[in-house]
């Protein structure tokens, strides 16, 4: 195209240069900023050097624990939800009638999961008389305490996160989808069983879409607020206090802007680091067909 | 029970016809165990949802009582009461207030990710490489570490208690998940119709609007539909940026219900809360294509 179309981009582009400038990169730079402050939102911000961190670390047991908890959710729940979406997409992956019914079914969930109305519901069926424990009295176990008991309470939040495996499935049964099926016959002449088959060309041709939905999942892991929030405030005794839950009490309860940007960093920085991880670990384990061939 | 018997026999005939036999049989036997096991974790899915349909026709004392689907004494009481709410307004207020904040905020996102997804796919300028490379970061980075600066530019601009810091972000395309899904749409299309139309005189903006956007469709009605659904739900930036009760939309108004009336009138809160997820399910089963081929092809292929 003629050279004026070097500022067309530019034009098109302008909402989002505009919007990044203003609503991401600057309070990005802001709140590292205000993390090394003092700020009560009354008085001007007060610059106290690394004292938040300081604090943070050596003398505030709330953080550890509250930063162990997300650890521990983000650990058990990321995983847990990957293999149980590739697992349910390689059993829908089949010539089968109702296909697009149960695909449907699944997805459900993921679709009204983030909504206010399912912590509620989930704070009514995991009551000590609610619907679970109604149906595991029926089956013949005792109740279980979901969520008033600390060692419980944090797998109840997981349980939430897990009943929305819907979004990744479809994308891993889009991939599954996608393999060409001669590859399966290749390898059954050859003598290769359905596992071998899965093993060694399933899971490989599908790791690029392992790796999406895995730094998905724990981006947004790391940053779940709502379940924890309205089904158990975080508690009993902390079990369930999340960092984000953590930031937003410290920055929009306890107004202390500086202290709570602290958090955020430390919480971000780690993210940044498992991405990062992610990536570069990348390069050893997934397969990009176009890569190779080329 | 006759393919059993065949797998027994001797001869050369009967063992291919055996082993012909066991193979159709474990086949069957898989298709069985799919449908089982399909069968039972959607019942286990889905349950939960269906019960809480049930529950809301319930009675207070029967909810805590009763695991099956159907009410023993159905009642509208939870429906009529919780409408009314403890506060001076109805839910009726609260879902206009959420439509308040959706369709701006569609209507925004819809405009802007077009806009400038069309400016990534299209146009070679300085600096592309570290804009695009700027949009991954954004999809990537957690939104935790810029909401406080946010909130106090909002304060700043004297924003506070209105909806502006809901719809004006979205307004400048920042939702860089729905850039992202336009541009990969885009790069898939080919450019012969814009080419010619250019040619033919057209401006980069008429080639937008008429070419580009109705090809656009199926992806922009993806973006308008996840966008409908992220802000209905949308808790967090209403607990944050909404004081005012009259301001609250369903989300907020749903948390005040469970602190106001939860110790003694369940059926209120459930029959809420199905009314809060009835938009969000309506429209996913009017445009579940939309949502499935969003997530499935526009997000993640190239």
């Amino acid at each position: 195209m003629s050279g004026d179309s070097r500022f067309l981009g530019l034009f098109y582009l302008s909402p989002y240069i505009i919007g990044l400038l203003i609503f991401t990169a600057v309070p990005f730079v802001a709140s590292l900023y205000l993390s090394f402050t003092n700020y009560n939102l009354m008085d001007e911000p007060v610059f106290t050097g690394l004292a938040n961190y300081v604090k943070l670390f050596t003398n505030d047991r709330t953080f550890r624990k509250s930063l162990w908890v997300t650890l521990v959710y983000v650990f058990t729940t990321v995983p847990l939800k990957l293999a149980f979406a590739l697992f349910m997409a390689v059993i829908l992956n089949y010539k089968l009638k109702f296909i697009n019914v149960f695909r449907t079914a699944y997805y459900v969930p993921s679709i009204l999961g983030g909504s206010i109305a399912i912590a509620v519901l989930w704070r009514y069926i995991f009551a000590d008389v609610g619907l679970v424990n109604m149906g595991l009295n029926l089956l013949g176990f005792e109740s279980v305490n979901w969520f008033g008991d600390p060692t419980n309470a944090l797998f109840t939040i997981t349980l939430l996160r897990l009943w929305q495996f819907g979004s990744a499935m479809v994308i891993f049964l889009a991939a599954l989808q996608s393999i060409d099926k001669t590859l399966y016959e290749a390898a059954s002449i050859d003598g290769a069983g359905k596992w071998t088959s899965f093993i060694y060309i399933t899971l490989p041709l599908i790791t690029p879409v392992i790796f999406f939905n895995l730094i998905m999942q724990m981006v947004q892991a790391f940053q779940e607020f709502n379940g924890p929030y309205i089904i158990t405030q975080g508690g009993p005794l902390k079990s369930t206090y999340l960092l984000p839950i953590y930031i937003y009490d410290e920055a929009f309860k306890r107004f202390d802007m500086g202290y709570a940007s602290a958090i955020a960093w430390v919480l971000f920085v780690i993210i940044m680091a498992l991405t990062l991880i992610a990536f570069w670990s990348s390069r050893h384990w997934v397969y990009y067909a176009g890569d190779k061939r080329s | 029970m006759t393919e059993h018997v065949l797998s027994h026999d001797p001869s050369t005939v009967g063992e291919v016809a055996g082993i012909r036999a066991r193979e159709q049989r474990r086949h069957k036997a898989s298709i069985a165990l799919r449908y089982f096991l399909l069968a039972a974790v959607g019942l286990l899915m889905l349950y939960p949802l269906i019960w809480l349909i049930g529950a809301s026709f319930k009675t207070n004392s029967e909810i805590f009582a009763n695991p099956g689907f159907w009410p023993e004494n159905p009642t509208l009481d939870g429906y009529i009461k919780g409408w009314q709410t403890s506060t001076p307004y109805s839910f009726g207020t609260f879902f206009l207030n959420t439509l308040w904040i959706v369709i701006p905020k569609v209507i925004g996102t819809a405009i802007s990710c077009t806009a400038v997804a069309y400016g990534f796919a299209r146009f070679d300028f300085p600096f592309k490489k570290v804009l695009f490379a700027s949009l991954i970061a954004t999809l990537l980075l957690p939104n935790v570490v810029t909401r406080i600066p946010q909130y106090l530019l909002f304060r700043d601009l004297g924003w506070l208690d209105s909806f502006l810091p809901l719809w004006v972000p979205s307004a400048f395309a920042g939702d860089a998940f729905f850039v992202f899904m336009l541009v990969q749409f885009l790069r898939a299309i080919p450019r012969d119709m814009e080419e010619a139309a250019r040619v033919d005189g057209a401006t980069t903006w008429q080639t937008l609007i008429f070419i580009v956007v109705p090809l656009l469709m199926p992806a922009l009605i993806s973006v308008c539909l996840f966008q409908f659904m992220w802000t209905m739900n949308d808790f967090l930036g209403p607990l944050i940026y909404i004081s005012s009760v009259d301001k609250y939309p369903v989300s907020l108004a749903l948390k005040l219900s469970i602190d106001t009336t939860e110790a003694f009138e369940w059926n209120r809160v459930l029959a809420m809360s199905v009314l809060a997820l009835t938009p969000a399910l309506a429209v996913f089963f009017l445009a579940q294509k939309y949502f499935i081929d969003g997530i499935s092809s526009g997000g993640i292929k190239g």
